[in-house]
């Protein structure tokens, strides 16, 4: 009892973790369910068809695809434009800095259902409505994952000091060789976690997306139209999928970490 | 640490030319579309064109017609937000002043929903809030619900999908405020025989005030703005702004009115946080 008293926040919190993992088990266990029909959602009984005929389910791969995709090339961009933007930001000085960190803010502030309507704006206005499709997505992905780019890679430069850097310059060092062989090992970790951020961040992008693609299906906008004509259990396969290989990503992350850190002392 | 020497000069200008110009282009320019867009006359068609001609009204035709899903988002948005403050709250504070050791470890699990596709996630409620499913089972079972009630294409399950979607982005700012918390505070506190309670809402409450300030808008904002938990959870009558703004624009291809609507969600939501931030006194957050 005195137990319970004494550690019930830690198990009141641990509670509401158990909660938010409730929605992944059913991801998982639906990936192996056999449905009845179509148009219930419920686990009738196993099976591993979901899994051995993964792209079973009409038009779902190519969907994935295509969301893969346009992530790849959004993290691409956004990644470059938003890491050269952070080095400026803590490593230069230049005129209207506190303008560009709104600018930097406002697309995180804003309402996805705000961005993607006045990017649709513009396309329309620009003569561009019929070709809404591919590149108009694309636009949108990487013009809301910049300002998480720069926000996560300026909070690893800002949290850096430069006396490695001074040191290899002292040691003669070029400027080049000291950027490649110093400060960008250095801050590459950052870089790193703001691409993976870009991209889960584009992958599962629906509301921007659904405003901007025309024609185009990306995966979620799948999952949306599924809805209205009954679920495919593969789309459970793959939201498993996306799940274990996040996972594997941060532990291999996580080991590398301890190992740099056990080389270090 | 040293305070880092700025360099000044052109290579500033140039790394972030880049960036600035594709904000500019695909976010300020594109604001500005939305507020001609809002204003053009709604007499207009894709095929015709639009005309301007500073229709005003349209704001108010939006209005009075979709008065409706516009309350109805900023009261689930506001419900949301308060059931995930209190989810929130305890979460944090355990990881703050109870894991210990595994403190990393659960802040990761925090995120690790965000792993697997917000969509589907979303649909597992549809499952688990289901007619002949667990949730509504237990709830029939102590009385709570009648034998022909439902959770699903209710009010409750869109709040509910919100919530749970949400809750990760209330915790996090939570426990960055929580764990800059000095304990010695709270110690003195209790040596000053304030017990546990009067601690918290003398000490650690205030204290914490600004990752409540901003979790609670990291909260509010994008649940007003979702319709995907109206969507796949709800049901026509549960319509919320989002959903209303998308239709007038890809279905019924009403773009002044769509736009309209969308500049007032913009506008209410920006009204709201700054009165709310004003009077929860943490201006400097902004």
């Amino acid at each position: 009892m005195r137990w319970i008293r004494e550690h019930l926040v830690l198990l009141l919190g641990l509670l509401v973790l158990l909660y938010t993992f409730v929605p992944i088990f059913v991801v998982v266990l639906m990936s192996f369910n056999d449905p009845d029909s179509r148009n219930v959602y419920r686990f009738d009984g196993f099976t591993l068809d979901n899994w051995t005929n993964f792209c079973g389910a009409e038009g779902m791969c190519s969907s994935l695809v295509r969301s893969i995709e346009i992530g790849l090339l959004s993290t691409l961009v956004a990644t470059i434009l938003g890491t050269l933007m952070a080095f400026a930001l803590v490593r230069h000085d230049f005129a209207g800095r506190s303008a560009t960190n709104l600018l930097i803010f406002l697309p995180m502030a804003a309402p996805e259902i705000v961005l993607g309507s006045s990017l649709l704006a513009l396309f329309v206005a620009s003569g561009f409505a019929g070709q809404l499709g591919f590149w108009t997505i694309l636009i949108a992905h990487i013009m809301f994952c910049l300002s998480f780019v720069v926000v996560t890679v300026r909070a690893r430069l800002a949290g850096m000091n430069d006396t490695l850097e001074q040191a290899a310059m002292d040691l003669y060092a070029t400027p080049a060789q000291t950027f490649w062989r110093v400060t960008f090992p250095l801050v590459f970790p950052g870089i790193l976690g703001a691409a993976l951020l870009s991209f889960s961040l584009s992958f599962d992008d629906f509301i921007v997306t659904n405003l901007n693609a025309g024609t185009t299906t990306t995966f979620p906008m799948y999952v949306w139209g599924a809805n209205q004509r009954g679920v495919p259990m593969q789309v459970n396969a793959v939201g498993t999928l996306m799940f274990i290989v996040s996972v594997a990503i941060v532990v291999v992350g996580e080991l590398n970490n301890r190992r740099r850190r056990a080389a270090l002392t | 640490m040293a305070e880092m020497t700025r360099r000044r000069g052109r290579v500033g200008y140039l790394l972030i030319i880049p960036a600035i110009a594709w904000l500019v282009v695909f976010f300020v320019v594109p604001f500005y579309s939305l507020l001609a867009t809002s204003l053009y006359d709604p007499a207009g068609s894709d095929f015709r064109g639009y005309e301007m001609t500073y229709h005003l009204s349209n704001y108010w035709d939006a209005i009075s017609e979709f008065k409706g899903p516009l309350g109805r988002s900023l009261l689930y948005g506001a419900i949301a937000t308060l059931l995930c403050l209190v989810l929130g709250y305890v979460l944090a504070y355990a990881i703050a002043f109870k894991a210990g050791r595994w403190k990393n470890l659960m802040l990761v699990l925090v995120i690790a929903p965000f792993f697997t596709s917000f969509l589907l996630r979303t649909l597992s409620w549809k499952l688990i809030l289901a007619d002949d499913g667990p949730v509504v089972s237990v709830l029939q079972f102590v009385h709570l619900l009648g034998d022909d009630g439902r959770l699903l294409a209710t009010p409750v399950a869109v709040v509910a999908g919100l919530t749970y979607n949400f809750l990760p982005f209330m915790v996090l700012p939570l426990f960055a405020s929580l764990d800059k918390i000095d304990h010695r505070l709270v110690e003195a506190s209790s040596d000053l025989y304030g017990n546990p309670v009067v601690s918290f809402f003398k000490v650690t409450w205030p204290l914490s005030l600004p990752g409540v300030v901003s979790g609670t808008l990291l909260t509010f904002i994008p649940a007003v703005g979702d319709y995907i938990n109206q969507g796949l959870l709800g049901s026509p009558n549960q319509r919320m702004i989002g959903s209303v703004i998308q239709s007038q624009f890809v279905d019924a291809n009403n773009y002044p009115s769509a736009a309209a609507l969308s500049m007032i969600l913009m506008v209410l939501i920006v009204v709201m946080v700054l009165v709310y931030v004003r009077r929860a006194g943490t201006e400097e957050l902004l």
